[in-house]
């Protein structure tokens, strides 16, 4: 659709712009992770782009590929109606350090949209001006929806409860369960 | 008083003079537990979809407030009647059992629905697998939501607890603790390089 609009980024980053790929009406930009900041500021600053807002911000996790995240943006115009999705991948196969610039100069939005992708990848947003958890509590340990955080692993602010005779599978009188036109026990709860 | 006129070998009750006259005759416990099963006061602790349905079963349409479920407190120290309605985070467990802990006994915990009962298909790392593996919990209501019927009718088994004074909790259902299991490890997903190695 926009094709214009790759050109014009391809022309002003010709080597920081690594591919670039359009399918039904979805332009997607893959950039170096130096120009990410860079790009982000031509698009939101240029007249012929005029992208004022920031629909998305989110990382991947390829555990597979290297460098290992993708930092995916989805960037919008409200005056042209033009919009954009921008990648960039970093991160080193450990995820030690992931890091790529913060887009909280540009846009507000990203503050909190950029510590959600910190609290479930790990990604250090650098010149975030407030980078913690929003989401999950700060006693969380290791980054949830990495690929290699287990799949089940829970971490319990609150200890379960010590229940004895936890075996008793069944709780409930004969008749329990049963609404008051439907029971047939006798009263045998008298002694307890 | 219907249930107050039985005539079984171990009646809680009997009408001495006819109906609408004379006096009747019961235990002081029966009798309690009569009083107190028509006067829950409960404490709603909303914090999901599972609301919706909540708020149709107070509603004029279910009304739970006919069976003396009605006056809502918002201090749980005025409550006996705890309602878990919806998911409980692993953050926002403290929360609930502070509230918990708070409310003064006789107190009766109902899970409404089916991610406080079980924690549903959030089996995740953010969510608490049902309220009993933190707080002792009466009633389960499954459903997701459950339909009003399904809650009068835990609602009416929680008053039939009551009655009986059946203390007993629910049962708390064991779950695997994946954090100390050992074999469970790092999920491999690195089959090229495994493959390499």
């Amino acid at each position: 659709m926009s094709k214009a609009l790759l050109d014009l980024v391809v022309a002003q980053f010709g080597s920081a712009v690594l591919g670039t790929h359009a399918q039904h009406g979805d332009d997607t930009v893959i950039v170096a992770p130096s120009a990410w900041f860079q790009i982000h500021q031509f698009l939101r600053e240029d007249a012929r782009t005029s992208i004022d807002m920031l629909t998305d911000l989110t990382a991947v996790d390829y555990i597979d590929r290297e460098p290992r995240f993708e930092i995916v943006s989805h960037v919008y115009s409200l005056g042209k109606g033009h919009r954009l999705r921008l990648k960039t991948a970093v991160g080193d196969e450990e995820g030690e350090t992931v890091e790529v610039d913060s887009l909280t100069a540009l846009w507000a939005s990203a503050n909190w949209l950029e510590r959600e992708t910190f609290d479930m990848f790990g990604v250090r947003f650098v010149g975030h001006p407030d980078l913690r958890r929003i989401l999950l509590y700060p006693e969380f340990e290791g980054y949830p929806l990495r690929k290699d955080y287990p799949a089940d692993k829970i971490q319990p602010l609150v200890p379960f409860r010590e229940v004895p005779n936890i075996e008793k599978v069944a709780p409930f009188g004969v008749d329990e369960g049963m609404s008051f036109g439907r029971q047939t026990h006798q009263r045998g709860h008298e002694e307890n | 008083m219907g249930e107050l006129s039985h005539t079984a070998g171990t009646e809680t009750a009997v009408l001495e003079a006819g109906e609408g006259a004379g006096f009747g005759t019961t235990k002081l416990k029966d009798l309690l537990s009569w009083a107190q099963k028509y006067s829950l006061f409960m404490y709603p602790f909303v914090t999901a979809c599972c609301g919706m349905e909540f708020m149709s079963v107070s509603g004029p349409r279910f009304d739970f407030s006919r069976f003396g479920s009605e006056a809502p407190r918002f201090s749980p120290r005025q409550s006996d009647l705890l309602w878990v309605v919806g998911t409980i985070t692993q953050r926002q467990a403290p929360v609930l059992k502070r509230i918990y802990e708070q409310m003064l006994d006789p107190k009766f915990v109902l899970a409404f629905g089916t991610c406080a009962s079980s924690g549903g298909f959030y089996d995740n790392y953010a969510c608490v697998a049902g309220v009993d593996k933190i707080i002792p919990c009466d009633v389960y209501v499954p459903g997701c939501p459950p339909r009003p019927e399904g809650v009068l009718d835990g609602l009416m088994l929680l008053q039939d607890k009551i009655q009986r004074g059946d203390r007993t909790p629910g049962i708390v259902k064991p779950r695997r603790d994946p954090a100390s299991n050992q074999d469970l490890g790092v999920v491999s997903l690195r089959r090229n390089k495994d493959a390499a190695t």
